[in-house]
């Protein structure tokens, strides 16, 4: 199991430095200039290069490359070019919404759509099944942002239950605020996995083992959850991790309809500003959270499956 | 039987399913299935929308009117007008160029680039799917809309880079159906015997395996032209796309977040398009996918 573990975190070292080699690559040597694209065609000649040699863009790429990986992993992101203040503390100040609002959306995601996913199939080709394809194909078709612009017109503007920006202050408050934008993803994830633990309890249902269950006499609870959904929770397992990567780059468009704080909506402005610095910040942090939850999700295979720790 | 075996023979005498088949079963799909049939003519009525845009909006998309602003629906405009006075059908109606532009061209070309990769890595194997691998795996790991985001981040907006960054987001998807379909093919023993006669490589891969690796590709075109569609209205409402103002479905909404007190109707209007659009594209594709490709699931 630890030598397991072992050899999955060893195994994301070159996934980790590959991704900062295509951060390098994407933010030195696409946009052309990083100078004149952070300080405007309006800069002089002696403002660029006082910002090249700030920024270390005059010494050798292979040095550039070094550094960059050096900062990157001491977490040194610089100064924001905009309001000159760290951007560590605007990542750290960011990054917890961010998580805030991932998590919720799994959870609820979670809560819903698993069981309706049973309900389905546990009834297939009646009524919970078709309801749960019509809610599936509505959930893989509404974009998030145009859902999430929905539920704040109908319930924040209009009904005036929920506020219409922000993130909150205190626990209380910051699951209010976190609701309604945590619901707009939530739905969207419900409806995979719905979709995904009716397709996979339906081919275990049909196995052997649960006919054996059942002809033992065991009940149809006990049929359904202990034969059937614990031997279909590997395929949930591999949709719960999607869908926590599907909640997060949500997150992003989510955090601009709610006007929430968030590392989207840090990097989006950021974007805006051509705000150098954070941009590469904002992309590194996301990059790593995609290699973090895929990490994780192998972690979670193991405790779902022991057979894999024998591989 | 002294002679060798020319390598035409050994064509004609493959049990490959004349063209005309695929052709009957896409038919045969359409029609089989009632929903179906309304995804085919949404997506037809789309496309004529899109290319006869000039003819049909009532209205200039981007002409203002001070005069006119935050309408709510009337016989004048059916789905009134935004806070520039701008006539919002009309711009729906331009806007489902974007769409479909973007829609096609991005995955059309992830497939081009994607089966080259795919099939170099699948047939030659050793290094070269080494590497391919490995980069697609790492891509595959981050989610379409947040790759597309990163690389705008780098890139910045404008047509070609929205091209450019819908079609590096899909490529993994296409090369790893490539590679895993090509290694599959290449077991096959047409192309042993395509090898065994002595066929030069870039015959055997254009005969004998691009052909044979096609409807999977085709189906995964299909289900990414409703992708294409979503991320483009979330780049251009993340401000990354199309860029105001000229009328996007995503920028639409945008706009409209701006003007929340104003009027909802952009809003709603351009949200039901998108929605109606990736989900009639949805269904054609897994119709598709059902009769071309029963072996494979995204």
């Amino acid at each position: 199991m630890i030598r397991y573990l072992l050899i999955r975190l060893l195994d994301a070292v070159p996934t980790v430095l590959l991704v900062l080699t295509l951060v390098f690559i994407a933010m030195r040597i696409l946009p052309g200039d990083p100078a004149i694209s952070a300080l405007g065609d309006m800069a002089t000649a002696e403002q660029l290069q006082v910002f090249r040699d700030k920024m270390g863009l005059n010494d050798p790429l292979w040095q550039q490359y070094f550094s960059f990986l050096g900062k990157m992993l001491t977490l040194d992101f610089g100064k924001s070019l905009m309001n000159g203040r760290e951007v560590v503390d605007l990542i750290a100040f960011n990054l917890p919404y961010t998580i805030e609002l991932t998590l919720a959306a799994v959870f609820m995601g979670i809560f819903v759509g698993v069981p309706f996913g049973v309900w389905a199939a546990t009834n297939p080709n009646r009524t919970p099944d078709a309801a749960m394809r019509g809610f599936s194909l509505i959930g893989y078709a509404v974009p998030d942002f145009y859902l999430g612009a929905l539920l704040l017109i109908t319930f924040s503007l209009n009904l005036g239950w929920f506020p219409i920006n922000g993130g909150g202050e205190g626990l209380i408050d910051r699951l209010y605020h976190v609701f309604l934008p945590a619901l707009t993803l939530a739905f969207i994830k419900a409806a995979f996995l719905g979709r995904l633990t009716r397709t996979a309890l339906l081919e275990v249902l049909g196995k052997d083992y649960v006919r054996t269950a059942r002809a033992k006499g065991a009940r149809e609870p006990r049929v359904v959850y202990r034969h059937g959904l614990r031997n279909a929770l590997l395929p949930i397992t591999t949709g719960l991790g999607l869908s926590t990567l599907a909640a997060l780059s949500g997150s992003v468009a989510v955090e601009m309809v709610f006007n929430r704080p968030g590392i989207g909506k840090l990097l989006i402005s950021a974007i805006a500003e051509r705000d150098y610095a954070v941009i590469q910040a904002g992309v590194t942090v996301f990059a790593m959270f995609v290699v973090a939850i895929n990490l994780l999700m192998d972690l979670v295979y193991v405790l779902v499956d022991p057979r894999i720790r024998v591989k | 039987m002294t002679e060798p075996v020319d390598p035409a023979t050994t064509e004609t005498m493959e049990p490959v399913p004349p063209p005309v088949s695929v052709v009957s079963t896409l038919i045969h799909v359409i029609f089989s299935r009632p929903a179906t049939i309304v995804a085919v003519a949404i997506i037809v009525a789309f496309i004529f929308l899109a290319v006869f845009a000039p003819w049909i909006a009532p209205y200039d998309p981007v002409q203002q009117s001070i005069l006119a602003t935050n309408l709510s629906p009337t016989a004048d405009h059916l789905v009134g007008t935004d806070q520039f006075g701008r006539d919002v059908l009309s711009r729906l109606i331009y806007g489902s160029r974007n769409s479909l532009i973007f829609g096609l061209v991005s995955p059309v070309l992830a497939a081009f680039f994607g089966t080259i990769l795919g099939v170099t890595a699948g047939y030659f194997g050793g290094i070269p799917d080494r590497l391919i691998s490995r980069v697609i795996d790492l891509l595959l790991a981050f989610p379409e809309l947040l790759l597309a985001i990163l690389i705008a981040a780098a890139l910045g907006g404008g047509f070609w880079n929205i091209v450019a960054v819908l079609t590096v987001a899909f490529i993994p998807g296409f090369a790893r159906v490539a590679r895993a379909t090509t290694l599959a093919v290449k077991q096959e023993p047409y192309v042993e015997a395509a090898v065994a006669v002595g066929l030069r490589t870039p015959m055997i891969i254009f005969r004998h395996v691009i052909p044979n690796i096609a409807a999977p590709i085709v189906v995964l075109i299909t289900l990414w032209v409703a992708s294409a569609i979503r991320l483009e209205a979330s780049l251009s409402f993340l401000g990354m796309g199309t860029q105001a103002p000229n009328p996007s479905w995503g920028n639409i909404i945008r706009d409209g977040l701006n003007n929340l007190f104003g009027s909802p109707w952009p809003i709603v209007g351009a949200g039901l398009l998108i929605t109606l659009i990736v989900l009639s594209f949805n269904l054609v594709g897994d119709a598709l996918r059902d009769a071309l490709d029963p072996d494979t699931s995204k």
